[in-house]
């Protein structure tokens, strides 16, 4: 053992070994301190303002008692309708690139794009929206928010849904056409069964994505002080709300902005949680 | 036709053999990976009820053969097939053959076990259901049938609604080999059924062939060489995209007529 030790290129190798450990636990401690802090942050402040009243009542004026029901809800709607129009699509067009179209170059052509519009700044999602909704219908609207996130969401879908069809195996393609499947049935009966748990999480995902999303909305939805559902009117929401509370000179709008924060954040966080559970289970059969 | 106007190469054919019928017949095939020709004029008779074993060394166009036979090399771009393979008499290399309708006749068993993500009892249903439309006790009755003539009915009865990936290896082949004759097919084609399987799985499988031919013309190919003498009643040797000698498998194993044959038998190469 000591002799083995004592050799010189397993001595530098030992050392190299050491030192690189010691960076790679440095680099993790220092990412996730930053996370800890955050939420350590934003319990801190936040959790003070948690009540009934942050659940039921509508945003306040400055200076009374208020909640964040409306653009909790106004989240939740855009959020809904995002997600509704944006994940067939997303789906579909996945399932092209995988299935159909996984030889052909308008696939190259698409997943090109798609991998441009997931990475294109959501601000600039928001700006285009502007320009095709907002300006011409003269008015800020739900419907426009809605439209712009689902604008982010369907690259998320695309991409999760052809990664995870491309996963799936051939040979279970090939098994499913040698018993006369035709191809409709092949991609809906046994690929997305395969490739379910991925999807699904592509999807949470998107979810997860959007629900944070302030820029698009600011040029689309805008923001409502009062209770409204009216999709064709500018809706409050959660991240809108947060942006103008915080940046607020008044006390109690900072307070409602923190809680507004926590509720957003641990939102995604439970999301991002059922999604690590679904993909885990996947691996265990 | 012009099928008599070519040649056949010099390759031995037992179909003057009284009471055989050619379930299938190949004459001319050819087959491209792109520009890659894998199979050069190939010419050989299949026969009803009878077991025929494709031996040969990797990469000379055995399995490539077997995928022709129910086009499973139509669902990947620039693979093509030229010449003429028929099917009771009917050209399955015709553009206007119904894919689907081909492979539920002609089924395959796989290398690796392919289950279906779903319960074992729906890996068989699932098939069944495709073509014909049953009340839920003859679908019950018919998967019944097919885990028992697949051997596996005894060891899964109690277990149906458990998924098929919770199994065996060798139980997921046997479910794989349910779910090929629970579609009622006319032919089928065993890939390397075994390579993935212990000893006794694989005894299990020969068996199971062995019974199977009563009902199916089978088909299957095999780097084992004792594999294909127990259960192939012909065997065809290839070797780099040609088919080198065909006939009886007491014959190939014992006098065959040409050098190769015998070099790859007696594991002189391959």
């Amino acid at each position: 053992m000591e002799k083995r030790v004592s050799l010189p290129i397993y001595a530098k190798r030992r050392r190299s070994n050491a030192v690189s450990k010691i960076l790679s636990y440095g680099a993790t401690a220092f990412g996730l301190s930053w996370l800890v802090l955050i939420l350590a942050v934003l319990l801190w402040k936040g959790v003070g303002g948690l009540s009934v009243a942050v659940f039921t009542q509508m945003t306040p004026p400055p200076g009374s008692a208020g909640g964040l029901l409306n653009p909790i809800v106004g989240s939740l709607l855009m959020t809904a309708i995002a997600v509704a129009v944006g994940t067939p699509l997303g789906i579909l067009a996945g399932t092209y690139m995988a299935e159909y179209g996984r030889h052909d170059k308008l696939t190259l052509v698409v997943r090109f794009i798609n991998d441009i519009l997931l990475s294109a700044p959501s601000i600039v999602v928001g700006l285009f929206v502007y320009e095709i909704m907002v300006a011409r219908m003269g008015h800020f609207s739900g419907w426009a928010g809605a439209v712009s996130l689902a604008v982010i969401v369907v690259p998320v879908v695309v991409r999760t849904t052809e990664d995870m069809l491309v996963l799936v195996p051939d040979s279970l393609r090939e098994a499913a056409a040698s018993i006369g499947l035709p191809r409709s049935m092949m991609i809906t009966r046994i690929g997305y069964r395969a490739a379910r748990a991925g999807m699904v999480t592509g999807v949470l995902l998107a979810v997860a994505r959007i629900s944070g999303e302030t820029a698009p909305l600011l040029f689309t939805s805008l923001n409502n002080q009062f209770w409204s559902t009216n999709l064709n009117a500018p809706v409050a929401s959660l991240p809108v709300v947060i942006f103008q509370f915080a940046l607020s000179p008044y006390k109690d709008w900072q307070n409602l902005a923190w809680t507004g924060a926590l509720i957003i954040t641990f939102a995604v966080l439970a999301l991002s949680i059922v999604a690590r559970l679904l993909t885990t289970r996947r691996k265990t059969p | 036709m012009n099928v008599a106007l070519h040649a056949v190469p010099a390759v031995a054919h037992p179909s003057a053999d009284a009471g055989l019928l050619e379930k299938i017949t190949i004459r001319n095939l050819d087959f491209f990976y792109g520009d890659h020709r894998a199979l050069k004029g190939i010419n050989i008779s299949l026969y009803q009820g009878k077991v025929t074993a494709f031996i040969g060394p990797s990469g000379c166009g055995k399995s490539t053969l077997l995928r022709v036979l129910n086009r499973m090399y139509d669902l990947y771009p620039n693979q093509r097939a030229t010449g003429d393979v028929r099917l009771d008499n009917v050209n399955i290399l015709s553009p206007s053959q119904d894919l689907n309708l081909l492979r539920a006749k002609v089924g395959m068993v796989f290398q690796k076990p392919t289950p279906f993500p779903m319960t074992i009892f729906e890996n068989i249903a699932f098939g069944i259901r495709l073509y014909e439309k049953l009340s839920k006790s003859e679908l019950e009755d018919r998967v019944q049938h097919a885990l028992q003539r697949a051997a596996l009915w005894d060891e899964v009865k109690d277990k149906l609604s458990a998924s098929g990936l919770s199994l065996s290896g060798g139980q997921q082949q046997r479910l794989c080999i349910a779910r090929t004759v629970a579609v009622k097919p006319e032919v089928i084609l065993f890939d390397e059924p075994c390579s993935a399987l212990d000893p006794i799985s694989t005894a299990k499988i020969e068996e199971l062939i062995d019974e199977l031919k009563n009902d199916y013309s089978i088909t299957i190919v095999t780097h084992n060489m004792q594999q294909a003498a127990r259960v192939s009643d012909f065997t065809a040797f290839m070797y780099l995209g040609e088919l080198v000698e065909f006939g009886e498998t007491t014959k190939i194993f014992t006098t065959p007529n040409d050098r190769r044959t015998q070099d790859y038998i007696t594991g002189r190469f391959g």
